[in-house]
């Protein structure tokens, strides 16, 4: 008896509307149009990926202007020491090496790169590159790596397609919270 | 010492001049350990100092550490790094307590501290919800607000411990990528249920305004748990170095998480696989398999005093004092070795107690002038036990760099100073 009205209790606090009238309420209400500015995830499954295009050929020209300074000459030998490479070392993943963490041996997804520099990069002037800029600088490191050709179009539908060398190379960590 | 059940204040309780807790516990030494102490001597006959006769300054708007206390700082390196990438961290072996001082907490920045002005700045939650919603720093302000004690620590602390070599390092270089504040805000389940959650949703994007945009996949679970959209930081606003004018806190998982200067939360099904998710803060293993999403910081311990740069005068009695802290819960118990591990005793733990709050211990150690190693040991309330350094190590190799967490060793020598080695 005590349990049954203490049930029915409950339901009509948290589902009566004039209950849910004195509960605080102060976001505003938006369009998805108008938080696109803001919006700037992509998911691994190119979710998100603007309009737009590039090639490594026209991306090398941009990674020469906007991005060798801290990283080096082709991703190589980064001025910068915690913009880490961005080519090469692979195989250094296996046992008893000192890992060489790049994009080519390390990262698992390509979208996580074309989401990183559109977010965060140029250091000094992040989120200033268009859409083709982008596409065409993660076509130059994708191409320094091996992973695509010189002359391969990277838009949004071929850039989640690219098979990333250590796509495979993650598993979960056993003791999480459930 | 026959028939005696209780040690008595001062007893040894672990090798190499371990002493009982209960000193603590009490309050006073007993005389055998007093005289076992510092020489006292005599002291210098007391003068009228000049502060003593004159007035002093008035009053301040915000007040500021002593002049003497100008050595107490963060500690970052110099350039080459573009100025405010990396982190400073925060000097342990000069603090005590639990709580770290606002304007000493670490700070690891990805693009430098944005200077956000509130009345401009908006949090928007979107995705996979009923009602996207956008909100101001005044809005946030309007809710029912929590505070809670809680630990911050960098995925990236400690790591100078995975290095073959002991390193010539102290705890704040090494360790220092810790801290504690009394944070408050509002529960990040309130604005989610205002939004309504879609049935698909199982993982929520975290994104900072700062020029990095930082970005972490959060479980929605942890999101509607225990995170917290935090205003205030022991009691002021959140310091820019640490998020202003809102971060979130989500307790006891690793610091990265903690998004700063918040700007929006998307809603998504799956996780959005970030920089920080994939290239960093995933573990690699002695194979050439990575753990990702490694959320809590498990159980962890440090002596901050001794500790390296503070040299031990002479032999006699010194308090052994740091920090314990567990991301799965409360600390249960913390041990402490005067001998490299051989023998253990249980320090004092200084309340309160709190989960995913670091705790003080103390223990009482009298120095005979000789080599010690001392070490700390961290229990937490489900029964995880900090490793040793060797047992870490043969678990997930020494090539990870994140959440290290194994026992630390400060080696005190003849001359009373301390320095990191491996035992």
């Amino acid at each position: 008896m005590f349990t049954s009205k203490s049930v029915a209790v409950c339901v009509s606090l948290t589902s009566g509307s004039a209950a849910l009238a004195q509960s605080p309420q102060f976001g505003q209400s938006i369009e998805p149009a108008d938080i696109a500015a803001w919006d700037i995830s992509i998911g691994p499954d190119g979710a998100g990926l603007p309009p737009g295009r590039g090639t490594a050929i026209e991306g090398e020209a941009i990674y020469v202007a906007k991005c060798q300074a801290c990283h080096g000459d082709r991703g190589i030998g980064p001025s910068v020491v915690l913009a880490g490479a961005l080519v090469g070392g692979m195989g250094t993943l296996a046992p008893d090496k000192t890992p060489i963490k790049t994009v080519g041996s390390y990262w698992p997804y390509a979208t996580t790169l074309f989401d990183y520099v559109r977010r965060a990069m140029p250091f000094q002037e992040s989120k200033s590159l268009t859409a083709d800029e982008v596409y065409a600088v993660t076509a130059y490191i994708l191409d320094l790596n091996g992973i695509v050709g010189s002359n391969d179009v990277i838009d949004a539908q071929s850039l989640p397609k690219v098979r990333m060398p250590n796509r495979d190379g993650f598993i979960p960590f056993p003791r999480n919270p459930k | 010492m026959v028939g005696k059940t209780h040690p008595e204040p001062g007893d040894p309780a672990a090798g190499n001049g371990i002493l009982s807790r209960r000193i603590f516990l009490e309050g006073a030494l007993v005389a055998g350990a007093t005289s076992a102490g510092l020489s006292r001597g005599s002291a210098e006959p007391l003068t009228v100092q000049p502060w003593m006769k004159v007035p002093g300054p008035g009053f301040g708007g915000y007040g500021q550490p002593s002049p003497f206390e100008s050595k107490v700082i963060k500690v970052f390196p110099p350039p080459p790094n573009p100025a405010g990438v990396g982190a400073s961290r925060t000097p342990l072996h000069m603090l005590e307590g639990m709580i770290t001082p606002s304007g000493l907490h670490f700070e690891r920045s990805h693009s430098g501290v944005p200077e956000i002005d509130p009345d401009q700045h908006r949090l928007v939650i979107h995705g996979l919800v009923k009602r996207p919603l956008v909100f101001t720093v005044e809005a946030l302000s309007r809710y029912p607000m929590q505070s809670r004690i809680a630990f911050i620590e960098c995925g990236g602390n400690s790591q100078a411990l995975n290095a073959p070599q002991a390193q010539p390092l102290n705890v704040a270089a090494i360790h220092g990528l810790l801290g504690c504040s009394e944070w408050t805000g509002v529960r990040l389940s309130t604005l989610l249920d205002e939004a309504g959650i879609e049935p698909q949703a199982r993982w929520v994007i975290a994104e900072g305004a700062d020029a990095a945009a930082m970005s972490r996949s959060i479980p929605l679970a942890k999101a509607m748990d225990d995170a917290l959209l935090c205003l205030y930081q022991n009691g002021e606003r959140v310091r820019p170095s640490n998020g202003y004018p809102v971060r979130l806190l989500l307790p006891g998982f690793e610091g990265n998480m903690n998004v700063k200067w918040l700007r929006r939360l998307k809603l998504t099904a799956d996780p959005a696989m970030t920089k920080d998710e994939t290239s960093k803060y995933t573990i690699l293993l002695k194979d050439e398999k990575a753990w990702q999403f490694v959320f809590p910081m498990e159980v962890k311990s440090v002596i901050t005093r001794p500790s390296p740069g503070l040299t031990l005068r002479g032999p006699g009695f010194y308090e052994i004092s740091g920090q314990a802290w567990s991301g799965n819960g409360s600390i249960r118990q913390v041990d402490v070795s005067a001998d490299g591990g051989r023998s253990w005793a249980p320090a004092a733990l200084q309340g309160p107690i709190l989960p995913k709050a670091p705790v003080r211990f103390r223990a009482a150690w009298q120095w005979n002038g000789g080599p010690a190693v001392l070490q700390s040991r961290a229990t937490d309330d489900t029964g995880m036990m900090q490793p040793t350094r060797a047992q870490f190590g043969d678990e997930r190799g020494l090539r990870g760099v994140y959440h290290y967490n194994a026992i630390a060793s400060w080696r005190i020598d003849e001359k009373g100073e301390a320095s990191n080695v491996y035992v």
